[in-house]
């Protein structure tokens, strides 16, 4: 068995990555998951985290991504992040951004749910924690980020 | 007969714009190049989507409650279309020939009993549509400030729509966009994206993929990303054929100032000739009458 395989993150804009690895680190929204080559073909949906790709020269490749999915099969694997930012150039005011992203898109979900314990109001709750996690992980300060009124 | 100053203004006035109809073709080609670098660029993930969707539909279509953006209201009485034109004129035929699709698809609408309501992106399409469908306008995307459409622009399109749809404001929405075939050729074209359209041909995955969550939930959340990514696909195509269409508009203008320029000169010259040769009658017959 190959002990590397083509890994390619692709935002909507462009490639971010392309390259040979030994593992994927992925954050999926129902746990974290590592992607070796020979996995068994699987899509996942991403919360927001921290992607960590290691690269067939063994140097780790750090990428924050929003959410997205990725297609992995033996051979490969294919992330489609929204946003993606590699960990270095995270910056606090990208973050803040981000964040401020989860909190408007929260309020408008808040808005228009009938009752606090809907499925969609829990989703974006959970976003929103996600988000400040990432934040917290990667040494940024979530709090900056306040919601707009 | 205009007099010799009146021609040699005329003549250094259609000078200066052809000057200026040559400086646009250049921008606008350099803009092309850019917007086609854009186009290219983001077609990995647009492709990976359709083929992730094509997957995930011919698995979920089958069942009851497949999400409403992929099976639809089970209606087709209300339509709204997206009509994407560009923010500046002078690009030839491209905005009308949207314009015109777009009018000829609503009539066609209106004269089957359906309800059709408009959302404009680009001020241009808003400006000859709101004329004749002053009523059933329901939003204007305004792009004015935007240098480089990037997916977040997108992206606010797809939420008003989305947002449109949810509310139940209208059961098929079509988009109206340029394809970009070349530099001299753009294609208008229609393109419905809720409910959702798969190519028939998608080809089956190769693999048989697990999905976790299960195929419904990751539809429902791909749903709506997937008809931001289409609405990104044909903003960018757009970009890139309102560039060409104006590149081509502007090389046009610039031969035809050539032409009349040349023509203006030969008038110009002519009739200086003829001021010498009458100034020339002149003098001689005055000194015969001597």
């Amino acid at each position: 068995m190959a002990d590397t395989m083509q890994f390619d993150l692709v935002s909507p804009e462009r490639k971010l990555l392309s390259l040979q690895v030994r593992e994927v680190r992925l954050p999926g929204s129902e746990g974290d998951l590592t992607a070796m080559p020979g996995h068994a073909p699987v899509i996942v949906t991403l919360r927001p985290g921290l992607v960590i790709a290691v690269g067939d020269d063994g140097n780790n490749h750090e990428f924050a991504v929003t959410g997205g999915f990725v297609e992995i099969n033996g051979e490969s694997v294919t992330l489609l992040a929204e946003r993606g930012h590699q960990r270095a150039e995270m910056t606090q005011e990208i973050f803040n951004e981000m964040m401020r992203e989860a909190h408007v898109k929260r309020q408008a979900v808040e808005k228009r749910a009938s009752s606090p314990g809907e499925e969609i109001v829990a989703a974006a709750v959970k976003l929103l924690a996600d988000m400040e996690a990432l934040g917290t992980h990667i040494g940024l300060d979530p709090k900056q980020a306040s919601a707009p009124e | 007969m205009p007099s010799l100053k009146d021609l040699k203004n005329r003549i250094e006035s259609v000078k200066s714009t052809r000057k200026i109809t040559k400086a646009m073709q250049m921008v606008a080609a350099a803009k092309l190049r850019r917007a086609q670098e854009a186009a290219e660029a983001a077609r990995p993930y647009a492709e990976r989507m359709t083929a992730v969707m094509a997957g995930l539909t011919a698995a979920a279509s089958g069942s009851d409650n497949a999400p409403r953006l992929l099976s639809g209201t089970g209606s087709d009485q209300r339509h709204l279309l997206v009509v994407m034109t560009s923010e500046r004129g002078l690009a030839g035929g491209f905005n009308s020939s949207i314009v015109k699709l777009a009018r000829n698809r609503a009539e066609k609408l209106l004269a089957e009993g359906k309800q059709v309501s408009i959302l404009t992106v680009g001020k241009k399409g808003r400006e000859q549509l709101k004329r004749d469908y002053g009523d059933s306008f329901v939003h204007h995307v305004d792009l004015s400030e935007v240098k480089r459409i990037g997916y977040d622009n997108a992206r606010g399109v797809a939420d008003e729509v989305l947002d449109r749809f949810e509310n139940g404001d209208f059961d098929i929405a079509t988009i109206f966009y340029n394809r970009f075939e070349s530099v001299i050729s753009q294609v208008p074209t229609a393109r419905q994206v809720i409910p959702a359209e798969m190519p028939e041909e998608a080809e089956a995955p190769s693999a048989v993929y697990e999905y976790e969550p299960d195929e419904e939930a990751i539809l429902a959340e791909l749903l709506p990303r997937s008809v931001a990514t289409q609405i990104f696909a044909a903003l960018l195509e757009n970009a890139a054929s309102e560039q060409g269409a104006r590149m081509s508009a502007m090389d046009n203008a610039t031969r035809n100032a050539g032409d009349m320029i040349d023509r203006l000169t030969t008038e110009y010259n002519r009739s200086r000739q003829a001021a010498i040769t009458k100034e020339l009658i002149e003098i001689i017959s005055g000194a015969e009458a001597l």
